[in-house]
């Protein structure tokens, strides 16, 4: 292997797969605790102890970095950049542009009206809208820790182009018909789109901090159930019954999956555990990423909100579309990721 | 007297938001009118895009995050 590749390699396996956290946990519980490293027990607490520790680093660290980048991104400024490109071009600009703005499930709404008041293609908005909650930078590196980077980014990828396809399609959809009328009418005048200040570096830093502490808030407990239900599985559920329900040779595993995900909201952070578990039993690729594809991109809550602006038609194409979108890329990926592993 | 005005449909960003107002007006001793508007119709009307939002005399302070009670108190001095 090139210098380059050994270097990547240690400091990815230093910082994301801490390899030497697994060895410090495995080394506790054998010489403190004195469990019997060959039993199911062992397998599931190392597993449990090490995921979390991991998960918790990973999260404050991977937040910090993403908010404070994703602060220079403002409504605004958003705005103003993506009404400079119409059509396709659009389309990707705004499913790139999710990736990176910080906004949270509760303001896609004010944003989505703001966007489409602001003259905005519904398409352009709709790819924005669908890429946001999808893909972005925290839980892209996450990803990476636990399934290696060429999955990482081929889920971000695929991300991207099911949010510039699904924004394609419903942009092809006349606005009037599928819009509540409110969200339509042009704002007032353009002094109303408003200026704001910008924010100075101690600002974003408390920012940031104020970000992963809310997340640590709000997602403490999924993890601690997601890790606990992916400790169960990697210590004590036999991979035989998990291949015979989800795995290559059961061709609906995929349907199950996005169909499990999609009513589920918790957080992404919280399943990613259960993620690797399954994968460690030997569940396809393409069955796991559709599964957490459907809890990251469909929320409940999201979806209310969202059926308060549109009409419940549209609802239902943007549903189906982005859920069409899972499926696809659940099975491409299990015919094709033996390409990754 | 000073108009304060939170936008925000509920989630947990807007409450604190709101709650920093309250502090800073408690701070900084101002007769200021503080509000919250959560209708989603009247909170796009007035040209707001991103929750949270807060503006003092019509004028925005702040959009899609919360401000701390004593940066808020300084704009109502």
């Amino acid at each position: 292997m090139s210098y380059i590749g050994q270097a990547f390699k240690s400091l990815n396996d230093a910082l994301l797969v801490m390899t030497w956290l697994s060895d410090l946990v495995n080394k506790l519980l054998i010489n403190v605790f004195k469990i019997d490293e060959t039993g199911a027990l062992f397998k599931g607490l190392s597993f449990f102890l090490y995921d979390v520790v991991k998960i918790f680093i990973l999260l404050g660290v991977l937040i910090y970095l993403s908010s404070y980048v994703e602060s220079h991104f403002t409504p605004q400024k958003t705005k103003k950049y993506l009404s400079k490109f119409s059509g396709f071009k659009g389309n990707i600009i705004g499913a790139l542009l999710g990736t990176v703005t910080p906004f949270c499930s509760c303001s896609s709404i004010p944003i989505f009206i703001g966007f489409t008041k602001a003259g905005l293609p519904l398409g352009v908005t709709f790819s924005f809208l669908i890429s946001s909650p999808l893909v972005d930078i925290a839980s892209c590196i996450m990803l990476a820790s636990i399934f290696g980077w060429p999955i990482a980014l081929a889920y971000v990828i695929v991300g991207l182009i099911i949010a510039v396809i699904g924004g394609t399609i419903i942009g092809k959809l006349d606005p009037k018909k599928y819009i509540e009328p409110f969200a339509l009418a042009p704002l007032l005048n353009e002094e109303d789109a408003l200026n704001e200040e910008s924010m100075t570096k101690r600002e974003r830093h408390s920012y940031a901090i104020n970000q992963v502490r809310d997340i640590y808030k709000r997602v403490w407990l999924y993890v601690l159930i997601g890790v606990g239900i992916g400790a169960a599985i990697h210590g004590y559920i036999p991979a035989t019954i998990i291949e015979s329900i989800l795995g290559d040779n059961n061709p609906f595993s995929v349907i199950i999956a996005t169909v499990a995900g999609i009513p589920m909201y918790a957080d992404i952070f919280g399943t990613l555990p259960i993620a690797e578990a399954l994968v460690e039993k030997g569940v396809a690729v393409g069955t796991v990423l559709s599964f957490m594809m459907g809890v990251t991109a469909l929320s409940f809550p999201s979806l209310v909100m969202i059926s308060k602006v549109i009409k419940p038609k549209l609802l239902i194409i943007f549903i189906s579309v982005v859920t069409i979108g899972i499926l696809i890329t659940g099975y491409l990926f299990n015919f094709y990721g033996y390409l990754f592993i | 007297m000073k108009k304060v005005e939170i936008f925000g449909t509920g989630c947990k960003k807007c409450l604190k938001l709101e709650e920093n107002c309250l502090e800073a007006k408690r701070i900084s001793g101002s007769d200021c009118e503080i509000s919250h508007i959560y209708d989603l119709e009247e909170i796009t009307s007035r040209g707001v895009f991103a929750t949270p939002c807060l503006m003092i005399d019509g004028k925005v302070i702040v959009t899609g995050r919360v401000l701390k009670a004593s940066k808020i108190s300084e704009f109502l001095k």
